[in-house]
């Protein structure tokens, strides 16, 4: 098999505050190939986020190595985008001025205004937005920031896009769509994609495969599955794949053992 | 218009009418105009009071001070008195018989074009200084001692100082200006700057913007509505620094005007140029508050 795109080699990420060390992530290993989509699931607090921002570059190992193309990860840049779990899109600008930035920065130099101009409508295009393009964040609901903010991800054509629970805050029906607009952008442009999500369905509809988490502090990667179900995937023939029923009861199940109420007996040091 | 009734959707023509929909539209609509009219009277209340409520304080005020004045002759005048003698500096701000003797117009002119030069070099200065203090830390450990001292010299202090340095009165009171507003922006920009959200600063990382970038797209506004409560009280504290400064440097300017009529006691002139001070400033204060207003709409997240 050929080498995969992202690395990640036992790492460890600490936290510090007055001394006192919070251990998140412990000998977390982790192989992505590219064109591969990884639904990352876990309960709340385990470190998600924080395994997400690792190969963001946002967040520093404290041991371990994570490789991108055989380079460690020293920093954050424009090949990895972010769609943050609260969207961090600018108040001051508009929706536009807002994925105009990230266009203007990435294509500023090789294309002429006309150009960055219908890139920008494009990806607007792409999460249903234009309508809204000249409305600032504050004058736009939750669920439509969310698909701004996938929108700006979008635009930069990233090698690896890193989505943090990026469906959060939509009702069920744009949900669906934009569960099919990114199915549609990976399959097209065979992007890899890592996505930390709390459902279970988004989870397996959208994954090559899941990775679950085990409860924090000290989280490390508890079970991996794989999704084999065939793609182009049918949201409402899934249900009876008999594959996909498979992956969902195990996850579930994964879950349940992990339950904050339920703690899984502690491993031996 | 504010106010206007939604009417609902008329019941289409093929449908048979119902008499009970109508009775309840008909309702409705007479609950509806009941609301706007409740609501126009409040508004109008409201307003009633926002204007009359000060008219009322202002004329108590007046009456009392002039009922004062009468009992008590040769002190302070009472309006009235001050009407009679300084009707040509009331009702005629515009006059000009060269040197000195202006219309009062004149005077808060060149005082504002002081004003002008001086805050508006504090305004860039402080900027830049408070933008470059917040980003880098040890620059700001290592000056808010000094910042935080130099702030609480009053501003008339400064003015034998800057006449030693400058030796000219025209520099010396623009250098009072600039150095009285521009702690306030100094100390607001930086408390705005060190308090952009990670959110933003995360945004700005991954798109590898450049420093400049950094400063123009996310910095300045990020900070705006911390950098308008600077310039707020910088713009006060440098119009309470032009009149204290003009008394002593002389020449034309609102400051040196009243100290002029102070020495030939006349104290019905002093009191028109007070009040011209007083809405003068006032007018300064609310400009900025509006011009930071339109400026950080939207900058609160949101
Ligand atoms: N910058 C930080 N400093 C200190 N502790 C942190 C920091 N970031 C995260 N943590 C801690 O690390 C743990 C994991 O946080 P993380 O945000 O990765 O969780 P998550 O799995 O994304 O949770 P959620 O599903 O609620 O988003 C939490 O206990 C959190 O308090
Ligand atoms: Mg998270």
């Amino acid at each position: 098999m050929s080498k995969p795109l992202l690395s990640l080699e036992n790492i460890y990420v600490d936290f510090e505050r007055d001394g006192v060390i919070s251990q998140v992530l412990e000998n977390v290993s982790l192989s992505v190939h590219k064109g591969e989509f990884l639904s990352i699931i876990g309960h709340s607090g385990c470190g998600k986020s924080t395994l997400l921002n690792v190969v963001a570059g946002l967040v520093p190992v404290t041991l371990g190595a994570a490789l991108l193309d055989n380079k460690e990860i020293k920093g954050p840049g424009p090949e990895r985008a972010v769609v943050f779990q609260n969207h961090s899109l600018l108040p001051w600008m508009t929706v536009y001025e807002n994925v105009r930035l990230a266009v203007a920065k990435l294509y500023g130099a090789r294309e002429n205004l006309k150009q960055l101009h219908d890139r920008t409508l494009h990806n607007l295009e792409l999460v249903k937005m234009t309508h809204a393009k000249d409305k600032r964040p504050g004058e736009i609901s939750g669920g439509m920031k969310q698909r701004v903010g996938i929108a700006r991800a979008l635009a930069m054509e990233p090698k690896v896009l890193l989505l943090d629970e990026p469906f959060g805050a939509l009702d069920a029906l744009t949900r669906a769509h934009l569960q099919d607009t990114v199915m549609e952008l990976h399959e097209r442009i065979r992007s890899t994609v890592l996505m930390i999500t709390h459902d279970v369905d988004e989870a397996v509809l959208l994954a090559d495969r899941v990775v679950m988490m085990t409860n924090g502090p000290k989280a490390r990667i508890g079970e991996i599955v794989d999704v084999k179900t065939p793609r182009p995937r049918d949201r409402k023939q899934v249900l009876q794949d008999a594959q996909f029923i498979d992956c969902r009861r195990s996850i579930v199940g994964f879950l349940e053992a992990h339950d904050h109420a339920h703690p899984a007996p502690a491993e031996p040091a | 218009m504010p106010f206007e009734v939604h009417k609902m959707t008329a019941p289409q023509s093929d449908t048979p009418a119902d008499p009970v929909a109508d009775h309840n539209q008909i309702l409705l609509a007479a609950a509806q105009a009941k609301q706007i009219a409740a609501s126009r009277r409040r508004k109008l209340a409201d307003k009633a009071g926002n204007y009359l409520m000060p008219l009322l304080t202002v004329s108590a005020l007046l009456l009392m001070w002039e009922a004062l004045g009468t009992a008590f002759p040769g002190g302070l005048p009472s309006p009235s008195m001050v009407l009679m003698d300084a009707q040509e500096l009331i009702f005629n701000p515009f006059y000009d018989r060269g040197g000195v003797d202006k219309g009062l117009f004149w005077h808060v002119l060149t005082s504002l074009s002081r004003v002008g030069i001086g805050f508006g070099l504090a305004a860039v200065c402080g900027v830049l200084l408070g933008a470059f203090l917040g980003t880098v830390d040890w620059a700001r450990k290592g000056t808010d001692p000094i910042i935080q001292v130099l702030r609480t010299v009053p501003p008339l202090a400064w003015l034998p100082i800057s006449l030693a340095a400058l030796r000219e009165a025209q520099p010396s009171a623009l250098f009072v200006i600039f150095i009285t507003s521009i702690w306030p922006i100094v100390i607001n920009t930086m408390v705005g700057v060190r308090n952009i959200p990670q959110d933003y600063v995360n945004v700005a990382k991954v798109l590898r913007l450049t420093p400049g970038e950094y400063f123009f797209k996310i910095m300045l506004p990020a900070a705006t509505p911390h950098i308008f409560t600077g310039l707020r009280i910088g713009v006060g504290m440098s119009w309470l620094a032009i009149v204290a400064s003009e008394m002593l440097l002389g020449g034309v300017g609102i400051g040196f005007f009243i100290w002029d009529q102070y020495n030939s006691s006349r104290m019905s002139d002093i009191i028109v140029a007070l009040v011209w001070v007083g809405l003068v400033g006032f007018v300064l204060d609310r400009l900025v508050a509006l011009v930071g207003q339109y400026v950080s709409r939207g900058t609160t997240a949101d």
